[in-house]
């Protein structure tokens, strides 16, 4: 008996100029291929995860024009003409520098898959609610799930950064 | 999971975008913010042919507002409204229901638009629109037209658009400075979709009053007349309000429900 000849569709794909990073990346996909996927496997920009693909874990969070986005929800085309930065793209940002020590401090990170998405929507908070409160960071990392630290540290982190912030504000001042 | 393939189709204008949905039937979707498209192609609950970007019309972006109305492109995504970046024509509402409306990353890019064609019976909009007796504006490509938005949704995920029609702006009456309301959605976890939801609003200055229930199987229901708030205050009026709702749910979303208008008429005598 022969195996039954399956029939797959033709591969359809299209040409774009995607602007990741501050770097011009030529490539060629299908429409469907979601950015996530794109960024990984043709950019080779790995530091960007993909979790639950609908949308609610996070771990895809990516900056757009400089605010946090979800990159498994939509086709890499969608993001021609758009700054996209992953977190490759906070090497030398001093910002990223402060988060990245406070979350080595306060634990905030174990096997480390939620961290980057966790990283892309912290320094959103820290930069936009420099107010925020532990209810409201809470609120604001809600949209990235953890499932080896229990949030605590992750929180802490944050809390650090905010209020080394608030310090270094005030000594400016004075 | 990947999505099916589609063809991805930008159009830079609502013509165009009217003429492509014509064109694809059943098989052509317009796609605004994706974020809830995006999930439902991911997990292919939706197998479409194409879709339509609307990101290249420019008509459909900003918020223009004058004495009575403000009016929003469809595609006035629910960051802006959080952000104040597009005005609050409801004193304050507005701007926090969009803050509550799943994650941030989720906000900067979904829009007002998409959340109502979308239709989810749990969508923020989908009951805020109603409450507050807003006014859709779609186009068949040439000639516009207004649909009530309590009247907009059908059922779920479904609306009153018909096939080849685009939602361009939405039109919300201003309500006075002296308006109040109340907003409360139950979730057990932050962000989720609604599980009860109710809502109200007061305004002394022309005697609006407005309650919505949200989050139900289908549409939201709207209740308006004179002498709501007095209801809503009494425990009696409040399972007077419940009772054709709760009538189709299950006990715990029932109670859920209660609970939320309970809170609603507490917010609103607080505020009074």
């Amino acid at each position: 008996m022969s195996a039954p000849k399956l029939e797959f569709p033709p591969v359809v794909e299209v040409g774009i100029a995607l602007e990741v990073n501050d770097r011009r990346y030529e490539l060629t996909v299908e429409p469907r291929a979601i950015l996530a996927d794109v960024l990984r496997e043709q950019c080779g920009l790995t530091a960007t995860h993909i979790g639950c693909e609908h949308g609610v874990c996070g771990a895809c969070t990516v900056m757009v024009d400089g605010a946090p986005q979800r990159s498994c929800l939509q086709s890499a085309v969608r993001f021609q003409g758009k700054h996209v930065e992953t977190l490759e793209a906070y090497a030398d940002d001093l910002v990223m520098a402060q988060l990245r020590q406070a979350f080595t401090a306060e634990h905030a990170l174990q096997c480390g898959y939620c961290t980057p998405g966790m990283l892309i929507t912290a320094r959103d908070i820290v930069t936009r609610l420099p107010q925020a409160d532990e209810e409201r960071i809470r609120e604001e990392l809600a949209g990235n799930l953890c499932r080896c630290t229990g949030y605590n540290g992750i929180v802490r982190a944050v809390q650090r950064v905010l209020r080394e912030r608030a310090a270094s504000k005030v000594t400016h001042a004075a | 999971m990947k999505s099916v393939a589609y063809e991805l189709d930008r159009v830079d204008s609502a013509q165009a975008a009217a003429r492509a949905l014509r064109a694809g039937g059943w098989g052509a979707k317009a796609t605004a913010g994706g974020q809830s498209l995006g999930a439902m192609l991911n997990l292919r609950l939706a197998q479409p042919e194409t879709l339509i970007d609307l990101d290249g019309i420019a008509e459909l972006r900003g918020a223009t507002q004058d004495e009575k109305f403000v009016t929003y492109g469809a595609m006035t995504t629910h960051a802006q409204v959080e952000d104040g970046l597009a005005p609050d024509a409801a004193n304050g509402l507005m701007a926090k229901v969009a803050r509550g409306i799943a994650y941030r990353a989720v906000r900067n890019r979904g829009t007002m638009g998409g959340s109502l064609c979308h239709a989810d019976p749990a969508a923020d909009w989908v009951s805020t629109m109603p409450l507050l007796d807003a006014t859709l504006i779609v186009t068949n490509g040439e000639t516009p037209r207004a649909i009530a938005a309590p009247q907009f949704m059908t059922a779920a995920f479904e609306t009153q658009l018909l096939e080849g029609e685009l939602l361009t702006h939405i039109r919300v009456p201003k309500r006075s400075p002296a308006t109040r309301w109340s907003y409360r959605k139950f979730c057990r976890k932050t962000g989720e979709f609604a599980h009860a939801l109710a809502a109200a609003v007061y305004d002394p200055q022309d005697g609006t009053e407005r309650l919505v229930f949200g989050a139900l199987d289908g549409a939201p229901q709207v209740v308006a007349r004179a002498g709501l708030m007095k209801e809503l205050a009494s425990e009696a009026g409040r399972a007077a309000l419940l009772a054709p709702v709760i009538a189709t749910l299950d006990s715990t979303r029932a109670a859920m429900l209660a609970e939320m208008l309970r809170l609603v008429a507490l917010d609103m005598e607080k505020s009074a």
